[in-house]
């Protein structure tokens, strides 16, 4: 294949790829997206395996039939992984697959390195071995995270934040290392000296382990991401170094899309980005936290059917409990059987609720509720003095009011669903612990809070029966 | 232990002080209950179903006063000579009463049961704080009085409270004043405005102005600054200026509004007088005012206690007994919060009650232990508190700091630097790549933000397939002569791979799943 046709192909992959991303705006479109995507896909890599050329490898052997292997093993898995995977599993799986461009940038990276071009002289080389260097970085960078917030995701690693004393002096220690290390590296590449390039990989896999683990529970939207536009600047960044613009134009479009997701999940908990990379709570206000006082007025199942039996109007708020018990198809059971009652049944999604963003709706989807009686936390927010009966499941933090009454408290100034201002709010927990801030919720304890303790889904069955009795 | 419900003595009192649903829940704490045969009869619970819920029946007085341990009543025990009954000789030492009691009001009943060695628990006594909302009985009755003084003013009253337009001409709607916005006067705003009628209402506390515009009702606002609140959730005595300018405000009212509804109160004290005989003769024909302080006097000159009379042509109403007049739902809610009360004496829930003065709602409401009289306890104190300091904060909070020039435009400078370098010293194929990178990170930052929130899970693994695309970087490579860049190619592919695939088909998969 020509070189033209090559660069022509690559510019329709490039607009596949933003169409598909673009289809994602609307639910309607959405498959169609996708589809744009895997037909820019098929166009790239038809495109570049033509344009190159197979080199012997002996045996009757080339190098394509290794391609052809790779491609086909790596294709069986990530196909058996996406039938197989369980919605609850979502993130888990995101998490991972980020570890996995990680890695490929890392190979890739080094693989480019090794591959000496003598072409290149003075500013080039030096930008070369820059992006290289960059490359591996933010590969080893993102593939470290990856894993670590995979672990955390499926509870392999504790979800509080790991805050080593001195946490910030020694990111700050490894960040001059790698630029130290970066000059050694320009100065010694040419030689073919790959020892700078093997101790940055290591620090940047330390980098990323330690920037994960300081970062808690609550926080795992705004972590997942960020890898995801780490990976994308992966991506981008062997671009560079294979001088190739599909690389640069598609990292580039991953890696603005992470970047946003990460800015709308930190505005959804009004954090600030650099003190979620941070870690740990403890930044806002300086004076004690309200003292949480009050009653906790628990209520059994069978009443909770019949306060929703008498209600109009009911919100149900799910959060990442919902998704632990795997709750979603009792909950859309118990939203068909009062739909068919007569009543207003209504979901209200919060941006940070799970441990991904869009988690809950894609939970939902699963349990077959139909999206257009699913709204986010800020159409919904205001009706709520109308609503008769919301339903809290398995959340905390996002409906805590303390994020709007309390100047003190970790959370102030966070959106939350305003569910309190509603008739009565019956809300699922397992037990009265604190969420996963680690801070009092006096929703809890307000007076037209009713607690239904137990595993939701349990709980939840036990409603559907009483309502249907 | 045993518990007992007598029969209440009390001339018209309809209620009794438990239920057969509490007494089943009650049951449940460990507890034997023992009910004198037509207790219940006055509010429609016959012996029948207290047997059903596992009550025993017992047919005299005497009997329930000597077999229990712990008494159950709504009235405080009395002399009745004409009945030729002294409820309080019926007191047995180390029994346990709990009822309404007054103590401040009665401190001859109060020595009468500690000579008699009794405890005594005045459910008039439990702090209003909210942990004891649910044993506040005093709320739980005064609800049932507001409502009801609406409908014993609907009663006699010679119109409809709704306005209407019929063929038949034009209905105004009833006008109503209520005065005293507490659990009573809000439970009359509530019934007021449900049956149609125009409520306003007044209270010395601004800051029930909220709670009553939240009812539906018009909040009416004196032009002078006071604030009436007292602790406990109840009003203080007002300075004699307020007062005027209160009078003063009435004294118009009276003049539009048909019904008055007085609920003013403070606690220990007479009632305050609001409403003179010269605004009852203001007042239109046919008006009519309910009084509920009438047992402390009336805030009417004129009411009678528990008499109904019209004067001027202006009903009065002056029932003590409001509550006893809807006997079936006040039992029922006294009954409800002597359970919850009793939850809280028997934390064990072994049948044995515990009087354990550490804890503020026993000690409060605890008169008599063991024949001793307690002294009365310290005020509680209110969690429900406004706090307005912290309100003002929180008003301050999202007020932005103003930004100095230099930190606006230090990002744009910065950048502005950053191109300059680059630009000086980057070769000619570099830049090409760059102009690239930077367009395609606007638009991307164009497309993302229309990405709709519900399909942020797919957008991420719809990137992730796209991410994959690092496999073209891979497949350049493979066909190099070098077998280590062969082999980290060949990696390189396989998981890329993993990526594209698993992506796709994860996304696909995904949006299968949503529809309408």
């Amino acid at each position: 294949m020509s070189h033209g046709l090559q660069t022509m192909s690559y510019i329709a992959a490039s607009i596949l790829f933003i169409l598909s991303l673009s289809g994602l705006s609307q639910q309607e479109s959405s498959r169609r997206g996708n589809y744009f995507g895997m037909i820019g896909m098929t166009i790239a890599i038809l495109a570049t395996v033509l344009s190159g050329s197979a080199t012997d490898l002996g045996n009757g052997l080339n190098s394509y039939h290794i391609l052809a292997i790779a491609l086909l093993i790596g294709g069986a898995i990530g196909a058996a992984a996406a039938l197989k995977v369980e919605m609850t599993q979502m993130p888990e799986l995101v998490a991972i697959m980020h570890s996995l461009v990680g890695m490929a940038a890392v190979l890739v990276g080094y693989a480019n390195f090794f591959h000496h071009d003598a072409n290149l002289i003075g500013a080039e080389q030096t930008i070369h071995i820059v992006e290289i260097y960059l490359g591996v970085f933010i590969g080893a960078v993102t593939f470290s995270g990856s894993v670590i917030a995979w672990g955390k995701l499926c509870g392999k690693f504790t979800g509080k934040p790991l805050l080593l004393p001195g946490r910030h002096v020694f990111n700050l220690l490894l960040l001059i290392a790698t630029i130290g290390l970066g000059y050694w590296f320009v100065q010694t590449a040419e030689l073919g000296d790959a020892t700078p390039l093997y101790i940055m990989t290591g620090i940047a896999l330390v980098f990323g382990v330690h920037m994960v683990m300081a970062i808690g529970g609550a926080d795992m939207p705004v972590v997942v991401s960020m890898l995801n536009s780490y990976s994308g600047w992966a991506a981008a960044a062997t671009g560079f170094m294979l001088n190739n613009d599909l690389l640069i134009v598609t990292g580039a479009l991953v890696g603005s899309s992470g970047a946003i997701l990460s800015y709308i999940m930190c505005h959804a908990m009004n954090r600030h980005f650099l003190s979620v990379i941070a870690g740990g709570f403890g930044s806002a206000g300086g004076g004690p936290v309200a003292e949480i006082t009050g009653e906790v007025n628990p209520i059994e199942a069978e009443e909770a059917a019949q306060l929703l039996k008498e209600s109009k109007n009911i919100v149900i708020i799910p959060g990442y409990g919902m998704a632990v018990a795997q709750a979603q198809h009792t909950v859309y059971e118990i939203t068909k059987l009062l739909t068919s009652m007569g009543k207003k049944v209504r979901f209200a999604i919060h941006p940070v609720a799970g441990r991904m963003p869009g988690h809950m709706n894609v939970l939902l989807a699963e349990a077959k509720v139909p999206y257009d009686i699913v709204f986010e936390m800020e159409e919904i927010n205001h009706e709520f003095p109308d609503v008769d009966v919301s339903i809290v499941i398995g959340a905390n933090d996002i409906v805590n009011p303390s994020a709007l009454e309390d100047p003190n408290s970790p959370i102030a100034g966070m959106p939350v669903i305003e569910c309190w201002k509603g008739g009565t709010t019956i809300a699922m927990k397992r037990s009265m612990a604190s969420g996963y801030a680690g801070i009092g919720n006096p929703l809890f304890v307000h007076e037209n809070t009713r607690m239904l303790f137990g595993d939701a889904n349990d709980r939840l069955q036990a409603v559907l029966k009483a309502l249907q009795g | 232990m045993k518990i007992g419900i007598p029969k209440e003595l009390y001339g018209g009192e309809k209620r009794v002080a438990t239920t057969p649903e509490a007494a089943e829940k009650i049951s449940k704490l460990g507890f034997e209950l023992y009910i004198e045969s037509g207790a219940g009869a006055l509010a429609n619970i016959s012996d029948a179903e207290y047997s059903a819920a596992g009550v025993t029946v017992l047919e005299s007085r005497e009997e329930i006063w000597s077999t229990a341990d712990i008494i159950l009543k709504i009235r405080a025990p009395q002399n009745y000579p004409d009945q030729n009954i002294d409820e309080i000789g019926l007191v047995r030492p180390g029994q346990c009463l709990i009822s309404f009691i007054w103590p401040a009001q009665n401190p001859e009943l109060v020595e009468r049961l500690a000579a008699q060695m009794a405890t005594v628990v005045a459910m008039d006594k439990v702090p209003r704080i909210s942990r004891a909302q649910k044993m506040d009985a005093l709320s739980s009755m005064a609800n049932i009085a507001g409502y009801r003084a609406v409908i014993e003013a609907a009663q006699h009253f010679g119109r409809f409270f709704t306005g209407q337009i019929t063929a038949a001409g034009k209905i105004p709607p009833a006008k109503v004043l209520i005065i005293g916005a507490g659990v009573a006067g809000l439970a009359a705003i509530g019934a007021a405005r449900s049956m149609g009628a125009i409520v306003r209402a007044f209270d010395t506390r601004p800051e029930v102005k909220e709670q009553i515009e939240s009812m539906d009702a018009e909040f009416l606002m004196l032009n002078f600054e006071e604030d009436g609140s007292g602790s406990g959730g109840y009003a203080k005595t007002m300075s004699p200026e307020f007062i005027a300018a209160e009078m003063a405000l009435f004294a118009q009212q009276a003049k539009e509004v048909d019904i008055i509804i007085t609920t003013a109160l403070i606690p220990g004290k007479p009632a305050p007088v609001l409403i003179t005989a010269d605004m009852v003769t203001s007042m239109k024909p046919g008006s009519v005012i309910v009084d509920l302080a009438a047992e402390q006097g009336g805030n009417c000159e004129l009411t009678e206690r528990d008499q109904v009379v019209v004067k001027h042509g202006v009903t009065l109403i002056g029932y003590t007994n409001l509550p006893s007049r809807l006997a079936n739902q006040s039992s029922q809610l006294y009954a409800t919060n002597l359970r919850h009360l009793l939850t809280d004496l028997t934390p064990a829930k072994d049948g044995v009650i515990d009087i354990n003065l550490q804890d503020e709602v026993i000690r409060g409401a605890t008169v008599v232990k063991d024949g001793a009289i307690l002294p009365p306890p310290p005020p509680p104190t209110l969690s429900v508190a406004p706090k307005p300091a912290q309100a003002a904060k929180i008003a301050e909070k999202p007020q932005p700091k103003p930004q100095s020039a230099l930190s606006q435009w230090l990002p744009y400078l910065l950048g502005g630097l950053a191109l300059f370098g680059i630009g000086l010293h980057a070769p000619e194929a570099f830049l090409g790549h760059f102009t690239v990178f930077v367009l395609a990170c606007f638009v991307g930052y164009q497309v993302i933000w229309n990405v709709t929130p519900s399909l942020h899970t797919p957008l991420m693994s719809v990137t992730n397939a796209i991410s994959g695309i690092i496999v073209i970087g891979a497949l350049v490579q493979v066909s190099s002569t070098n077998q280590i860049i062969q082999l980290l190619s060949g990696i390189a592919i396989l998981i890329a791979s993993i990526n594209v695939f698993g992506g796709f088909l994860v996304t696909r998969r995904m949006l299968e799943m949503f529809r309408k």
